[in-house]
């Protein structure tokens, strides 16, 4: 039977670097079931039937977040044959807290104390051998960034295992409270599990609403448990899981007192501590996080030189996908005679190389946001980026860490959802998720400059004033949505460690970022080369006087192209003659003609902005794209680039806009439903499709919401529209809005509140 | 009552009690504030919120808002 070690231990003990030195590249990544965190098993190296389950970084068991929920359940239920519980050598007492509950599982558990280099070079030391005597449990010295001693972790985990070796654990609770431990164990002997007898007794008095539950005793019972639980509560004047933690505590005191010597006076500063005197200094802390953030926001998505990751990306999209790969195809393609402009090699070009681009295209601009902020992560930084931001993000409901997601969405959409990875409590994390996007990203710059150069005259106030509307719409998303039951309670609270600062591992840093880049690959991609084929087939097939095909192809025809069926299609599509071309023909155009209606009280509901829209959703730079051939702009006969001047396609758009309604496009565009990458990447942190659709659905209602009140409202102000049913109805959105912001919002039951959506592991 | 809030910068003091319950206290005191601990205050951060303590040998940040439920000496 194959043997099952489960490795536990604190945020920051180095846990991830062991595990990947144990198992190398035998990893199975996942999540817990119901839950988005994430689930890393793997086989230990050199031995096949041995498998390391990685348990959430924790600080202890009990019952109020999602990860502690997560590690319990597992520790309980699935009972592996082996603990490894690594201990911050530098760090004893908190980590050792752990420890203590760990202990109650009656599990064989091995203590890895890892950094112990660390501890080494301050000068402190750790006797190892009496740990392990006041414990009762093995302690191996390790130190997993060198690799040092993780072998012999393993080995001695794989022994205890086989002899089922619990070693003779110390007594962690005083006398009184021992007694009345005591008492509750006799109480459910019989109705729990024998080796957690105690692991139950502790939390039944503790009142662990999880456990009390799973047990289910007859009220006779409970009764007396809780007698015996206000008795001693009185007796002590404290309440009964302030009694175990404040124990606990006691106990592992009593124990470093005669194991650690600390070589630094008290009150000396570290290296780490000197580094963050200066980092996090009242007055240099925010202009060295602005620096810091201009840092990543240059290399990862601006438009300089020391901008690898755009450098990158554009090399993708327009050398490797927009040359390179294409250029293959079509050798292949010809080599087997498919020729251009048959079904298979528009699906194949078009649809599958197009899509696949659009996705492939993010990845190096992506992997150099994932590498920088792995760096930040590893370092210990972005800690202290929640610790600068805290006070500001948690006015709308977010958290300290929202920041980066916002800045990195600034670029692009799909790294700025992932980067909320690093938000632990998933409810500020969904939020983040939700509204991140609403942020103006590089691919939405060309819509900003459409509107702007042909209808505005190039002000660049419309490039501002798409900012702000993208921050508006975070902050108040953020004040409204909190109140809403499904985000309601209070901010989580900011009780963060601040992990000293340290040298960022090559491995563990190229690890994290290959993780991330991958997981997009693997799970957005699907999505995103369906929606594109999707897309291309709506857009390249179509009906042509009644004969359905590839509408380039048909319009070739003069046979079937007529002249009578120009004069009709120009009709339909409320055009001219001389601007018919093939994609009028098509079915995303009577698609879009059939649901115009919809935009039509935003003020631009006819069919092209509605099937640029749509296109949109692939990549929000295709709405351009698609102005650009349903305006008829012909790049090669007016001999000039579309990014250039423009001036043919602009007159065009002008002449069919009113400002106001332009604008109210633009508005839409801007918020509504991000392109299909960025949406692969939402489905992806969500990992719920109920919440995935939830997330979308509000961005495009929020869009819709926000450009109806623009053009009815704001048209009326500036005299473009008159006054009607839709004057009233903006101006009855905007007092709706007002009324979602400054309304009391749910407030959760004091008793249930919990630190995150718990409730969803169970 | 003196809470952790209103403990200056670079001052070292002895809780007393933790006020409060449920998962925020639970959570502060599995973080080592628990009674009779010493807790030195570090620094605020740069927008006055949330404070930088260290206690049991490493560094933990609260919001004042939490700090006040710390009674101390």
């Amino acid at each position: 039977m194959d043997i099952k070690i489960a490795l536990a231990g604190n945020p920051n003990s180095g846990k991830t670097t062991l595990f990947n030195d144990l198992t190398g590249s035998q990893q199975y990544v996942g999540n817990w079931p119901g839950v988005t965190v994430e689930k890393k098993e793997g086989k230990l190296k050199g031995h096949k039937d041995v498998v390391i389950q990685d348990l959430p970084g924790i600080y202890s068991l009990s019952p109020y977040t999602l990860e502690e929920v997560v590690s319990r359940t597992y520790l309980v239920n699935e009972k592996p044959d082996a603990i490894i519980n690594i201990v911050d050598g530098t760090n004893i007492e908190r980590n050792l807290y752990l420890t203590t509950q760990l202990l109650e599982l009656n599990i064989p558990t091995v203590i890895a104390l890892n950094m112990i280099d660390l501890v080494r070079k301050n000068g402190d030391k750790v006797d190892a051998k009496a740990l392990s005597e006041k414990l009762g449990v093995e302690v191996v010295e390790l130190s997993a960034l060198k690799g040092e001693g993780s072998a012999e972790v393993a080995e001695k985990a794989i022994k205890l295992a086989k002899e089922k070796n619990l070693g003779s654990r110390s007594a962690i609770l005083d006398n009184d409270v021992e007694g009345v431990i005591q008492n509750i164990e006799a109480e459910i002997k019989g109705s729990v599990d024998d080796n957690l007898l105690r692991w139950n007794a502790i939390k039944l008095f503790e009142r662990d609403s999880k456990a009390v539950e799973a047990i289910n005793l007859p009220s006779d019972k409970k009764q007396k448990i809780e007698t015996l639980i206000e008795n001693c509560e009185k007796a002590l004047d404290d309440d009964s899981e302030s009694i175990i933690t404040n124990q606990r505590y006691n106990y592992i005191t009593g124990i470093v007192k005669d194991t650690v010597k600390k070589a630094r006076a008290k009150g000396e500063l570290s290296v780490s501590d000197k580094i963050d005197k200066i980092v996090t200094n009242r007055i240099l802390g925010l202009p060295i996080f602005a620096v810091i953030m201009f840092l990543i926001y240059a290399i990862a998505m601006g438009g300089w030189t020391v901008s690898i990751g755009t450098a990158a990306t554009d090399f993708t999209n327009d050398v490797i996908f927009g040359e390179w790969v294409p250029g293959l195809f079509d050798v292949i393609l010809g080599a087997l005679h498919v020729e251009e402009g048959t079904v298979l090699y528009g699906l194949i070009q078009d649809g599958i190389v197009a899509g696949v681009g659009a996705v492939i295209g993010f990845v190096p601009q992506m992997l150099v946001l994932f590498l920088l902020l792995s760096i930040l992560e590893d370092v210990g930084y972005m800690s202290r980026v929640a610790f600068v931001m805290d006070r500001i993000f948690r006015q709308f409901g977010l958290s300290g860490k929202s920041f980066i997601p916002c800045l990195v969405a600034t670029g692009c959409g799909v790294p700025g959802v992932m980067a909320s990875r690093t938000i632990e409590n998933e409810r500020d994390r969904r939020m983040t998720v939700m509204t991140t996007t609403f942020m103006p990203c590089g691919a939405k710059l060309p819509i900003i400059g459409l509107i702007a150069g042909a209808i505005f005259g190039g002000s660049p106030w419309v490039a501002a004033s798409a900012y702000f509307i993208g921050i508006a719409s975070i902050v108040i998303s953020g004040i409204i949505l909190k109140k809403f039951k499904a985000f309601a309670g209070e901010p989580a609270p900011f009780v963060m460690e601040l992990p000293a600062y340290h040298i960022p591992s090559v491995g563990g840093v190229l690890r994290a970022t290959w993780e991330r880049g991958w997981s997009f690959i693997k799970r957005a991609g699907s999505v995103i080369v369906i929606s594109s084929i999707v897309i291309w087939f709506l857009s390249a097939f179509g009906s042509v006087n009644g004969t359905f095909g590839l509408v380039d192809n048909l319009f070739e025809d003069e046979s079937i192209v007529t002249d009578e069926y120009v004069a009709k299609l120009a009709d339909r599509m409320d055009i001219s003659e001389d601007d018919v071309n093939p994609m009028d023909a098509s079915l995303l155009a009577s698609v879009g003609n059939a649901v115009s209606f919809v935009f039509k009280p935003l003020g631009f509901g006819s069919w092209k902005p509605t099937v640029a829209t749509v296109t949109g959703l692939v990549a929000k730079e295709e709405v351009v794209g698609t102005f650009g051939v349903l305006y008829n702009y012909d790049e090669d006969a007016a001999g000039e680039e579309l990014g250039d001047e423009g001036e043919g396609i602009w007159e065009r758009v002008a002449a069919d806009y009113t400002p106001i309604a332009a604008f109210a496009f633009m508005v839409f565009n801007l918020l509504c439903a991000p392109c299909f990458a960025a949406i692969g990447a939402i489905k992806r942190e969500m990992n719920n499709r109920k919440w995935t659709w939830a997330a979308i659905g509000y961005m495009t209602l929020w869009a819709y919401v926000l450009a109806f009140i623009v053009y009815n409202v704001g048209g009326l102000i500036v005299g473009e529209v008159a006054f009607g049913v839709g004057s009233i109805i903006g101006i009855a959105l905007v007092i709706g809005i007002i009324y979602l912001l400054v309304r009391k919002g749910y407030k959760p039951d004091e008793s249930v509140k919990s630190l995150t959506a718990v409730n969803a592991a169970a | 009552m003196k809470t952790l809030k209103d403990t200056a910068i670079g001052e070292t003091v002895k809780v007393v009690k933790l006020h409060g319950e449920g998962p925020v206290k639970r959570r502060i005191m599995d973080m080592g504030i628990t009674k009779g601990v010493e807790v030195y205050v570090r620094k605020v951060a740069p927008l006055g919120d949330p404070m930088e303590l260290n206690v049991r040998g490493y560094e933990l940040s609260v919001r004042k808002a939490d700090a006040e439920l710390i009674e101390v000496e």
